[in-house]
């Protein structure tokens, strides 16, 4: 009786494509794993001459940076492909994005030396607090930024981990009318009264997460929205490849 | 009328619950179509989890038959957890499918699919979210009809209260013919309201509360009678010929969230005559109507393009008696080979040609398991329930798969069959243990393992053991208490042995809902008020529960829990779904009975598709024909490829 012997060896990674894409609308509540298996059958769906990994359970070489927590938004997800041979980047970002779910949105894809999408060092976060007039809101960024801790508890699955959400802030304010009315295109809620932050915030270790934030602001500061806030990351910074065309035109300072 | 959706009302809850992601909808081959653009409504229900549903196949396919239609839309609606629907319940947000989040109460029909009795409790728990009365009596024109379907709604009788409608077997016509029957009633003004559009449904599908049951003073029941003219003494199943001409699923749903099965699958055949006594599915599904090679090619290379999945599912009651197995195993991995995707069999039958057939389709993969199920533990409990294999025959199987480098074997077997002693238990531990022994002595490796999953037996309708007394859960858990200590015990063999089991509390409860008649459906309604929910799920389900409110409600001393489950009937009983018509002749299915509990020693039944018909009544009340090849065509595996995989 033959023995199973390993397949075929794929071929090698001949080129990596960085894939910027967006979690939108009702596809914020899909978590990392949800996104990656879409990605997988994506690639498999668009006939994208996948790379995979050897041995008796090969895998598709895609390789996630951090991304959004399950229920928050995003704008700038970020992965890596390894295709066995060469495809035009643009070609590839049409081709991709038609066979996802909607609202897992491929933006832009770049030619890329490295097979790892590597770790971000900022993201800028804008969050919607329903129920939240901006004039209270303002007045407890003041009173967050003027602190210089701003200890919180998570639970996980592990237990309670304490953090501090202060040191993680490097940016955070109240976005006016006029940035308003710009900001919440595209967001599904329509709540009439809402305030609106932009915070860009430090991945640090352990990571401090916008909800941390949002935490510290609703214990020190009594700002607390009427239903759960919508939350969305905007922008990653990457110092290692430069901020252009990847921080929408932000910097971190 | 336009229908709204309700996601703006429901968005501000999925932030509080666990896995909002099953709520969303959106994935990939879904469909929403123009609401005013349709005038026949389907919301499509499976009373469970999200996770559990969302694969079922038999959703999957009407999803597909309606939505294909002009005029016709379909949506899905599953059980939402109970953390989402106290929620609702709290806010106001009515049950809604996942599609385009409209409000069920809003369509024309609530088709609800029923692959086992323990979803049940979830109908309720929809109906009421969606606004919809419990009972069918309560209910005006402005609401869905509800019907029933699935091989749990063979015996819809604990459910006459609670559904409209029932459509006893295969689905993919009897849709069409009540969307037709729905579409012409709408357009001719809704004459006679809804007992009008009721009673043209009852020439498709069983309406319970058009049949009046009277009982005998004893509890037994007496009669089953139409109550009008107009509907039919006994109502038939529904069966599709031809299964070339109905290739569903083409496209079906790849979620986003995470479920239980993640691959495409595409049934080979339906319907079984292996004639296994307990098996509840192998009666009601006859007779065996093969798909042909070249259309399952076809729809795996379509399926897996449609998808983006990578592994292919095999499926049927007993894969590798399709008449051209071998060349369908060996063309389609010769099409997938090097292509990552990973073909399966659901592979029940002790046989060795199922080790071959498992190694040409893991060709490329890793060789991790492989499951079988004797189902009875020694070789007098296989015959009286017609699974005919002897010890020597599972021995030579599991040699076989460990020789060609699978590491663990599944057994599966059933505790509490009839006539079952002790010793018929026990004997799985000897079993066991000559298979590691085999499997040591064939590989020289001690690394092989060998698993022992069992389960209580619960009697089915329309099966030979439909007359049969379920085992008390007292004496199935002693049995399993016994087999565990045994194979634990064992030095020699104990480590290579793994042992899962299921408690025998459940399997009352479920042997209550499947052999019930209508008086069954107080208990049902009474478990839900006092909060039964995802009574498949054993951290849901309590048995103390059950038991009480089948106390508090059932009317008489005499008929009681005890009295739906651990009593033999007798031939002259009538059982609460002997007007429903599943094909089978009652005579041959008491005779059956009779032949395995006989003192003398169980008869064997042949599978009548390689011996003469004997006769058990399907072909010839129905109208059918077994349909097997061989077609003698061949799958193309360059022809095939749908993918260009490594470029």
């Amino acid at each position: 009786m033959a023995k199973p012997v390993p397949p075929t060896v794929s071929l090698p990674a001949a080129q990596y494509l960085l894939v910027r894409y967006a979690k939108r609308g009702k596809m914020r509540f899909a978590s990392h794993r949800d996104v990656a298996r879409a990605f997988e059958r994506g690639v498999r769906r668009a006939g994208l001459p996948i790379a995979y990994s050897a041995g008796f359970s090969p895998h598709p070489k895609i390789s996630y940076a951090g991304g959004a927590p399950t229920g928050v938004a995003s704008e700038a997800e970020y992965l890596t492909l390894g295709l066995t041979s060469p495809r035009p980047a643009d070609l590839v970002r049409g081709q991709l994005d038609v066979v996802l779910p909607d609202g897992i949105d491929v933006l832009e894809v770049t030619e890329d030396a490295k097979g790892s999408a590597g770790e971000s060092h900022a993201s800028e976060w804008r969050v919607v607090l329903p129920g939240v007039r901006p004039e209270a809101a303002a007045e407890a960024v003041t009173g967050f930024l003027a602190l210089s801790h701003a200890p919180v508890e998570r639970r996980t699955d592990k237990g309670v981990r304490q953090l501090d959400a202060r040191t993680a802030v490097v940016e955070m304010s109240v976005l006016d009318a006029d940035d308003r009315d710009a900001s919440r295109r595209g967001t599904v809620t329509s709540q009439e009264d809402c305030a609106i932050l932009r915070m860009v915030v430090l991945h640090q270790v352990p990571a401090v997460r916008p909800e941390d934030v949002l935490t510290a602001l609703g214990a020190g500061q009594g700002l607390v929205p009427s239903s759960p806030p919508l939350t969305t990351r905007l922008s990653q910074y990457w110092p290692e490849r430069g901020s252009a065309g990847t921080l929408n035109g932000n910097t971190v300072s | 009328m336009p229908v709204e959706s309700i996601y703006p009302a429901l968005e501000p809850l999925l932030p509080l619950v666990r896995k909002p992601v099953q709520y969303i909808g959106g994935e990939v081959n879904s469909t929403v179509k123009d609401w005013d653009a349709a005038d026949v409504r389907w919301a499509l229900c499976y009373p469970d989890a999200y996770e559990v549903g969302l694969p079922n196949q038999g959703l999957q396919i009407l999803y597909e038959v309606l939505n294909e239609r002009d005029g016709v839309l379909a949506e899905r609606t599953y059980s939402v957890w109970p953390d989402l629907e106290a929620l609702m319940r709290e806010r106001g947000v009515p049950q809604f499918t996942v599609d385009a989040h409209r409000p069920v109460g809003a369509f024309d029909v609530l088709g609800v699919s029923f692959s086992t009795e323990m979803g049940y409790t979830n109908l309720l728990t929809v109906l009421d979210l969606a606004g919809i009365p419990l009972f069918s009596s309560e209910r005006t024109v402005c609401h869905p009809v509800v019907i029933g379907g699935g091989h749990a709604a063979f015996n819809p009788e604990p459910l006459a209260d609670f559904l409209d409608a029932v459509v006893i077997g295969d689905g993919e016509q009897a849709v069409l013919q009540i969307t037709d029957l729905i579409r012409a009633w709408k357009r001719e003004g809704q004459p006679g309201g809804r007992d009008g559009l009721l009673v043209r449904l009852s020439r498709v599908a069983y309406v319970p509360r058009f049949y009046d049951v009277t009982y005998h003073p004893d509890g037994k029941i007496s009669n089953v009678m139409p109550n009008r003219a107009d509907v039919p003494p006994s109502i038939s199943k529904h069966t599709v010929l031809d299964l070339d001409e109905w290739p569903y699923p083409k496209a079906p749903i790849v979620p986003v969230a995470e479920t239980v099965h993640e691959r495409y699958s595409v049934e080979i055949f339906r319907g079984c005559t292996r004639g296994c006594r307990f098996c509840q599915a192998g009666m009601i599904t006859r007779p065996v109507r093969e798909r042909s090679i070249t259309t399952i090619g076809a729809m795996v290379a379509a399926g897996i393009a449609a998808t983006g999945f990578d592994e292919v599912g095999l499926l049927s009651l007993s894969s590798a008696d399709h008449s051209e197995i071998n060349e369908i195993a060996v063309d389609l991995a010769d099409c997938y080979e090097g292509t990552n995707v990973g073909l399966s069999l659901p592979s029940t039958r002790v046989d060795a040609f199922n080790v071959t057939l498992a190694d040409e389709l893991s060709r490329n993969g890793r060789r991790s398991g492989l499951t079988f199920a004797p189902e009875g533990g020694s070789e007098r409990m296989r015959k009286v329930i017609n699974k005919m294999v002897t010890e020597d025959d599972l021995i030579r199987t599991v040699t076989t798969s460990y020789a060609s480098g699978w590491r663990q074997v599944k057994l599966y077997f059933m505790c509490g069959l009839p006539t079952e002693t002790d010793e018929d238990v026990l004997a799985i531990a000897d079993l066991a243990r000559r298979v590691i022994a085999a499997g040591r002595e064939a590989t020289g490796r001690r690394d092989i393992r060998c698993t022992v999953s069992i389960g209580g037996f619960v009697p089915k309708p329309h099966t030979p053991f439909q007359w049969a007394a379920q085992c008390p859960a007292e004496v199935v858990d002693e049995r399993l208490r016994k087999l565990g200590a045994m194979l634990r015990g064992d030095r020699a063999y104990g480590k290579s042995i793994g042992f899962r089991y299921h408690d025998g509390q459940p399997g009352i409860i479920e042997g209550l809902l499947s052999r019930g008649d209508r008086r069954v459906g107080g208990v049902i309604l009474a478990a839900w008020r006092d909060g039964a929910r995802f009574d498949g799920w054993s951290e849901y389900f309590s048995f103390e529960r059950w038991a009480r409110c089948a106390e508090s409600v059932l009317p008489e001393k005499s008929v009681d829990l005890a009295w739906y489950t651990t009593r033999e009937r007798d031939y002259s009983e009538v059982l609460p779904w002997d007007h429903l018509d599943a094909g089978l002749d009652r005579d041959w299915l008491w005779q059956d009975w009779q032949d395995s509990v006989a003192p003398e020693g169980a008869a064997e039944v042949e599978d009548c598709r390689w011996t003469p018909c004997y006769e058990c009544g399907v072909c010839s009340a129905m109208g059918t024909e077994i349909q097997v090849g061989p077609t003698g065509e061949r799958l193309d595996g360059k022809r095939m490829l749908p993918l260009q995989v490594i470029g």
